[in-house]
């Protein structure tokens, strides 16, 4: 099947050829491949280990649930949009923790954004338009392997017809493979990004006299050479990833490169763009968002939402206990978040909906292995930027998707409720 | 069936103001005078005023403008509206959540709302947002005032493939009309710059602002879908502006549609600015109102300041950035590949804010003075106000007493600068009617809408206001009857009692399809040669009715 969309990272791709029957791939990166590939599957639903039909497992889930006075809902980000709003729901309905994977991967720099805001675009203004592209503390060769050549480095636009009219920057604080594919390659001492982009926001309005010669392992020359190239380009886009966020300053790093994209906007064109990682993850928060106002961290147990990210988030809430019960959709905790944290998992039921047998299996108490979102059920997914794509289906398969699941179980809770 | 007895009923499309009973049968209302009250639910509303639902032609209540809106100000989440129970939970002060959005319109005998801005690479979004909002129908403008293949089919001059465009565009994003904002410029903005005049030329493709509009009117005719383009004006937010809201309605000049407008002029409030710069901005609603009453081609809706917060989201991206500067607020800017820009930055208006007290003074000039046949309240939700302050809009147009109160509160500057003061006129309910119901049923060409004759949809509405013993000085009445309805009945369901949600229905999304009346063939090599430059492959272009809550299709043709 022609243009399939893959289901792995932020990049969503949806150039690719797959054919279902032999699964067989064309023009998917590894990370992709892998996962269009065939894998160890979770084979039917489980209680405490014991094979049930998917409807036992459901009603088991939804007692659990019901019963429960402050259950968690995390994970969200590996799986569809239809999928999420009902995540959103069964929160609301069973007074529960609504929290997705941001919450340990870019949730600074959605911290960052509620400070600032973001000056950004669809991915298509730097294949078309950008003439500068900077990826500041992020891999994308490795963790994005198709984003250079599909839209950001060697991208072939309206403006910018390809690599010779882009000029391409990695800063980083050693020399990766991403690195190569650069013009220029600056590199910062870890922990310094914050000062860097403080040095540049001098530079940038003339407060030269009050930049040391050196900022974060960097000669001042080279950073008066960089904000000249800046201010001299047409259109630049700043990508960032985990390095500027998962550092030390956290958001307050994302809010000075927030601050820095604001203020090149007074001389030239800029937007920023963070490099989100899983398929879905934009579409766990913006779906959260519609739905109650809020993307993550999201508390229902007073009957409606309130954001709280020091004490709302899946991690803080099992640190302290908070929770009774869990249902952990498309992601794995159990091998992600801080062990004190997965000791809590250990000793409350926990359900879990997920295609394939990960840590979190091994500590659940129901287990519903549900159909792959983009290779056996379809749904709406966010890219990085925030465009949505469809994902398709294009095996046949016995698994319930995570939407039919949900549904089931959401059906199961409110009736539990009324009686 | 549901029979509301004895109501008095304003009903300006069939000529209707006075007491009379209405029988709703499968989600319609029905002329049937045989009536068995016994198989009916019966609602008494003798003594009450009864109404078609009320339209907003002007909302950003859906797309990943508000949703950025809500994922920046988390702030906003704190009021609760409702607890979750029967109904879903509701939180939001200017920004809504989804759910909030429709029990708030209910609430007010609101049941139809138009998102008027989705930049299509995005629509898709747009549509799923709309599909959790509860209860009213909608629908979605896309964006095409800034789209590179419109511009290349204007420098071609060529409005039979923009006409192809726009049907093509409309089929798939399961669009409802034709939305422009601040041609040109905001293509302008992706170099740095803006558009300042009707007569600036788009870089790269050399095509003037004035032939965008005047081509988009006149492939929107060819056409003849059911509403007409709806146009943000260039230069929205600065002082003399309504000069270039004057040239722009120009436009239409001589261009006609027996059945309504070809150019809709909407939040013309941030549009009609006089002066020079911000010390001596004034009321420039003039002309405005002179050129709109006496045109039978343009209608307007008012764009309402409210004072107390408020969050601006356009799909004018330069102009964002201006506020951005001007306010130092955060702000979000979306440049969206080949389509549009995108910006919000949160606002307060403030009643001591001289420029604040004359954008609120503005907006009820155009309220007080454009005739009600062709002109629609709205506050451009979020960026004058939240929507659920516009009973506190029709009460300030309905009662001069209301007006002075508030104008006392507002900034001495605005008796300067403003004509509000001097005008004595109280609009009447069945103005208020017009301007809610008929006016954006017909603006829109929704024909089943904003009446109540038979075969409409069953939107009603029961105010506990009594026409008969109306007085405008009693105000602070009238906006409570008007902020929460005593029922409101959408498409034959009762959703509302006594001001509280009763029953939870989705709405339908409507959509205009006009390819019969076109064909894609003579846009194909634009759109292959197009497409190299999406990120998005063309096969993935697009929203399908399967993937919908409850789709419209409206054909044309």
């Amino acid at each position: 099947m022609e243009n399939v969309t893959c289901t792995f990272c932020g990049a969503v791709c949806d150039d690719l050829y797959f054919d279902g029957d032999e699964f067989r791939t064309k023009d998917f990166c590894p990370l992709g491949e892998a996962k269009f590939s065939r894998k160890k599957r979770i084979e039917y639903p489980t209680i405490d280990g014991k094979k049930v039909s998917y409807e036992e497992a459901v009603e088991r889930a939804a007692e659990i649930l019901h019963n429960s006075k402050r259950p968690l809902l995390f994970g969200w980000s590996s799986t569809v949009n239809e999928a999420i709003r009902l995540g959103v729901i069964l929160a609301e309905k069973v007074r529960g923790i609504y929290d997705q994977c941001a919450s340990v991967c870019h949730a600074p720099s959605v911290l960052a954004m509620i400070e600032e805001g973001i000056a950004s675009g669809s991915l298509g203004q730097i294949k078309n338009r950008t003439d500068l592209a900077i990826f500041w503390g992020c891999n994308p060769v490795e963790a994005h392997p198709r984003h250079p050549t599909r839209y950001s480095v060697m991208a072939r636009g309206l403006l910018t017809k390809g690599r010779a009219d882009r000029k391409v920057v990695v800063v980083d604080v050693r020399k990766t493979v991403s690195a190569l594919m650069a013009s220029h390659f600056i590199q910062v001492k870890p922990g310094t990004d914050y000062l860097v982009f403080s040095a540049m926001r001098a530079l940038m309005e003339g407060y030269e006299d009050a930049v040391p010669e050196e900022v974060g392992g960097v000669r001042k020359e080279k950073l008066i050479e960089f904000v000249e190239m800046i201010k001299s380009a047409k259109y630049i886009t700043i990508l960032f990833g985990l390095g500027i966020a998962h550092t030390r300053g956290h958001d307050r790093n994302v809010e000075n490169v927030i601050k820095l994209v604001q203020l090149i906007n007074r001389y030239t064109r800029c937007i920023l763009q963070p490099m989100r990682g899983h398929f879905n993850v934009v579409g766990a928060g913006e779906v959260a968002a519609w739905e109650c106002g809020f993307e993550w961290a999201v508390d229902f147990s007073r009957g409606y939402p309130r954001f709280a990210p020091s004490e709302f988030t899946g991690v803080e809430a099992l640190l302290r206990k908070d929770c009774d019960a869990a249902l952990i959709v498309a992601s794995d905790p159990a091998a992600h978040f801080p062990r004190a944290a997965v000791e809590q998992l250990k000793r409350i039921p926990v359900i879990q909906i997920d295609p394939f047998p990960n840590m979190t299996t091994l500590l659940s108490k129901v287990v519903i292995p549900c159909a792959i979102s983009g290779i056996e059920a379809e749904g709406t997914a966010y890219r990085m930027d925030g465009v949505p794509i469809r994902v398709k289906k294009v095996v046949e398969s016995e698994y319930w998707s995570d939407e039919e699941i949900l549904e089931k179980m959401l059906e199961k809770v409110l009736k539990l409720r009324e009686d | 069936m549901i029979l509301v007895k004895n109501g008095h009923v304003i009903d300006p499309v069939n000529g209707i103001n006075e007491e009379m009973d209405l029988f709703i049968k499968n989600g319609r209302i029905s002329s049937e005078f045989k009536i068995n009250e016994k198989e009916c639910e019966v609602i008494d509303a003798k003594g009450k005023l009864v109404v078609a639902g009320a339209i907003d032609i002007h909302a950003h209540i859906a797309a990943r403008k508000i949703n950025s809106g809500r994922a920046m100000r988390p702030e906003e989440f704190r009021r609760v509206r409702q607890k979750t129970g029967k109904f879903r939970a509701a939180v939001g002060r200017t920004l809504l959540t989804a759910p909030a959005i429709g029990y708030e319109y209910v609430k007010m005998g609101y049941t139809t709302a138009i998102e008027p801005a989705t930049p299509s690479l995005y629509t898709l979004h747009t549509h799923e947002e709309l599909d959790s909002i509860p209860i009213i129908d909608k629908a979605a403008l896309p964006l095409f005032g800034n789209w590179h293949l419109v511009f290349k089919f204007i420098a071609e001059n060529d409005i039979e493939k923009l006409a192809s465009f726009i049907s093509w565009v409309l089929e798939k994003m399961k669009g409802y009309g034709v939305k422009v904002v601040n041609p040109g410029g905001v293509e302008a903005w992706m170099y740095g710059s803006n558009a300042h005049s009707i007569d600036d030329l788009v870089p790269y493709y050399d095509v003037s602002v004035r032939d965008i509009i005047t081509g988009l009117i006149k492939a929107n005719e060819m056409l003849d879908l059911p509403h007409s383009i709806h146009i943000h004006c260039n230069n929205l937010g600065e002082p003399g502006n309504y000069e270039t809201t004057v040239d722009t309605m120009k436009l239409a000049n001589g261009i006609r549609n027996n059945r309504r407008q070809v150019l809709h002029v909407t939040h013309v409030q941030f549009n009609a600015f006089s002066g020079s710069g911000w010390k001596d901005m004034g009321s420039g609603t003039e002309e405005i109102i002179k050129l709109v009453n006496k045109s039978d081609n343009i209608t307007i809706d008012m764009g309402q300041v409210i004072f107390g917060h408020a969050t601006t989201m356009t799909a004018d991206g330069p102009f964002q950035f201006d506020l951005h500067k001007l306010l130092k607020n955060k702000w979000i800017n979306l440049d969206v590949e080949l389509e549009t820009g995108t910006g919000v930055v949160p606002l307060i208006y403030r009643p001591s804010s001289p420029v604040h007290s004359v954008m609120w003074a503005i907006a009820l000039e155009l309220g007080l003075l454009v005739n009600p046949d062709k002109n629609v309240i709205s506050t451009d939700y979020p960026n004058g106000g939240p929507f659920d302050r516009y009973p506190y809009i029709m009460t300030l147009l309905l009662s001069r007493k209301y007006r002075e109160k508030e104008m006392e509160r507002a900034h001495k500057y605005l008796q300067r600068a403003a004509n509000l003061p001097s005008i004595d006129i109280e609009r009447t309910l069945e103005d208020i009617v017009k301007m809610t119901r008929s006016s954006p049923a017909r603006i829109l060409g929704m024909h089943n809408k904003g009446h109540l004759g038979e075969g409409a949809d069953a939107d009603v509405v029961v105010y506990d206001i009594n026409p008969a013993e109306f007085n405008p000085d009693k105000y602070r009445e009238i906006e409570k009857a008007l902020s929460s309805a005593l029922f409101t009945i959408k498409g034959g369901t009762v959703v509302v009692k006594n001001g509280k949600i009763a029953g939870d229905i989705w709405g339908r999304t409507m959509w205009v399809d006009a390819t019969l009346r076109t064909t894609a063939e003579i846009i194909e090599p634009d759109l292959e040669e197009y497409f190299n430059y999406y990120t998005v492959n063309r096969e993935n272009y697009g929203v399908e009715e399967r993937w919908m809550r409850r789709a419209e299709r409206i054909e044309v043709g």
